[in-house]
């Protein structure tokens, strides 16, 4: 088969944005951007309950995302969820103080782990752990307790 | 009723033996594919008939095949006043399954077929037996780069065609629907994983292009050499590829997100 310039130049143009279309893929369109920075240090939080918060969720202070929820499991010792998150290095000056809860994005969002600066002049880094926490609040549990209240309040 | 199963275990038999006959000719394939990398020329040629010919039909069908995902999807989705996780729910359903899926039925009928009858009719008139003759393997001549353009050309367009519907998606969405421009790329970017989605993707387009390229070309291989048996080899290559893909796509999805 005789093979023309012309054809060569489309072979060539059609693999180049057959490669270009998997690269924007996998930079636009998913999280390899985001997470290839992955230089950070790990901070424990025990919770009674995590509710259905799933690793990878975010973890936020005043709204702006600073790390990612990277393992969640179970403590038999203390009977509690151990979650340890990781938090961008940029952000190393976080008293150690923080308090950690459990919120609600929206009436049906997922879950994520929002921070609240203390005040101590010590900073949180690898491996420490956040001694305040807030549980996963559980709507069952929320309207069994107003019943109750209801109930007892007769 | 005993003609009955006669009947019944001479079909399976023959399926069995097709079934024998397609895995020895793959390994022969295989076998004839150093000789391609040798001449590259070969391959240029047939990249240019499998994958050039298919990119404007991949392009266009996953233009639209975006933009009606998210014009349905807000439809739905703005009954929960969840229209900002349009952007994802247009990029999972891409990346993960209509992607691969969609390009790779296209290209069964866009490029399996033309490879099929191409072999075929090169059988008809007595070119491959002519090749041999003069000494020239066929496996190594035709078929082999045949099968490699295929196996290379696939991953490409199904990246292409989830790259341009969630591109179409966006059109919609943010030109159409009004959706914030940033929600769009920054759900998704939360949501879609490189590894657990686009990899799996790309990991199905090439299961799909093997798998599409090997039924196109041993049916045109095995093509009863008359007019009637490169036509009936050619529906053939269409069916049961389209089928395959499916069944694989099944078996495919149940293993990567199974468990999720």
């Amino acid at each position: 088969m005789h093979i023309s310039r012309s054809m060569e130049v489309f072979v060539g143009l059609f693999v180049a944005i057959g490669l270009i279309a998997l690269f924007f893929l996998s930079m636009q369109v998913s999280n390899l951007s985001a997470s290839s920075n992955g230089s950070g240090y790990n901070v424990r939080a025990y919770f009674e309950n995590v509710g259905s918060l799933k690793v990878r969720a975010p973890v936020s202070i005043a709204g702006v995302k600073v790390g990612r929820v990277t393992a969640i499991e179970f403590d038999a010792q203390e009977f509690e969820a151990v979650v340890t998150m990781t938090i961008e290095s940029k952000y190393n000056q976080l008293p150690i103080d923080s308090d950690a809860s459990i919120l609600t994005a929206g009436l049906l969002g997922e879950q994520f782990i929002g921070l609240e600066p203390g005040g101590e002049d010590e900073f949180l880094k690898e491996g420490s752990r956040l001694e305040l926490t807030q549980s996963a609040l559980v709507l069952e549990k929320l309207i069994g307790q107003f019943l109750f209240n209801g109930q007892s309040g007769d | 009723m005993l003609g009955y199963f006669q009947r019944l275990g001479e079909r399976s038999l023959s399926m069995l033996e097709r079934l024998g006959r397609g895995t020895i000719f793959f390994l022969k394939v295989l076998m004839a594919i150093p000789s391609v990398l040798i001449r590259p020329r070969l391959l240029i040629a047939q990249l240019h008939s499998v994958g050039v010919l298919s990119f404007s039909l991949i392009v266009v069908a996953g233009l639209f095949v975006g933009m009606v995902l998210a014009l349905q999807g807000f439809y739905t989705l703005s009954d929960f006043g969840a229209e900002g996780m349009l952007g994802v729910m247009v990029a999972a359903s891409l990346i993960r399954e209509l992607g691969p899926v969609v390009a790779g039925l296209l290209f069964a009928g866009r490029a399996g077929s033309a490879l099929t009858a191409e072999i075929g009719l090169m059988k008809a008139t007595e070119q491959l037996s002519g090749m041999e003759m003069m000494a020239v393997d066929p496996m190594a001549r035709v078929i082999a780069p045949r099968f490699l353009a295929g196996l290379i050309s696939m991953p490409l367009l199904a990246s292409l065609f989830t790259a341009v519907g969630v591109l179409g998606g966006h059109l919609i969405g943010v030109g159409l629907l009004g959706i914030d421009e940033g929600g769009y790329w920054s759900q998704i970017q939360a949501k879609i994983d490189f590894r657990e989605d686009v990899m799996n993707g790309l990991i199905k387009s090439i299961v799909f292009g093997w798998v599409i390229t090997w039924v196109a070309v041993f049916e045109g291989y095995d093509a009863i050499p008359t007019s009637d048996g490169v036509s009936r080899a050619t529906t053939r290559t269409v069916v049961h590829s389209a089928f395959a893909v499916l069944l694989l796509d099944f078996i495919l999805t149940a293993l990567m997100f199974g468990g999720i």
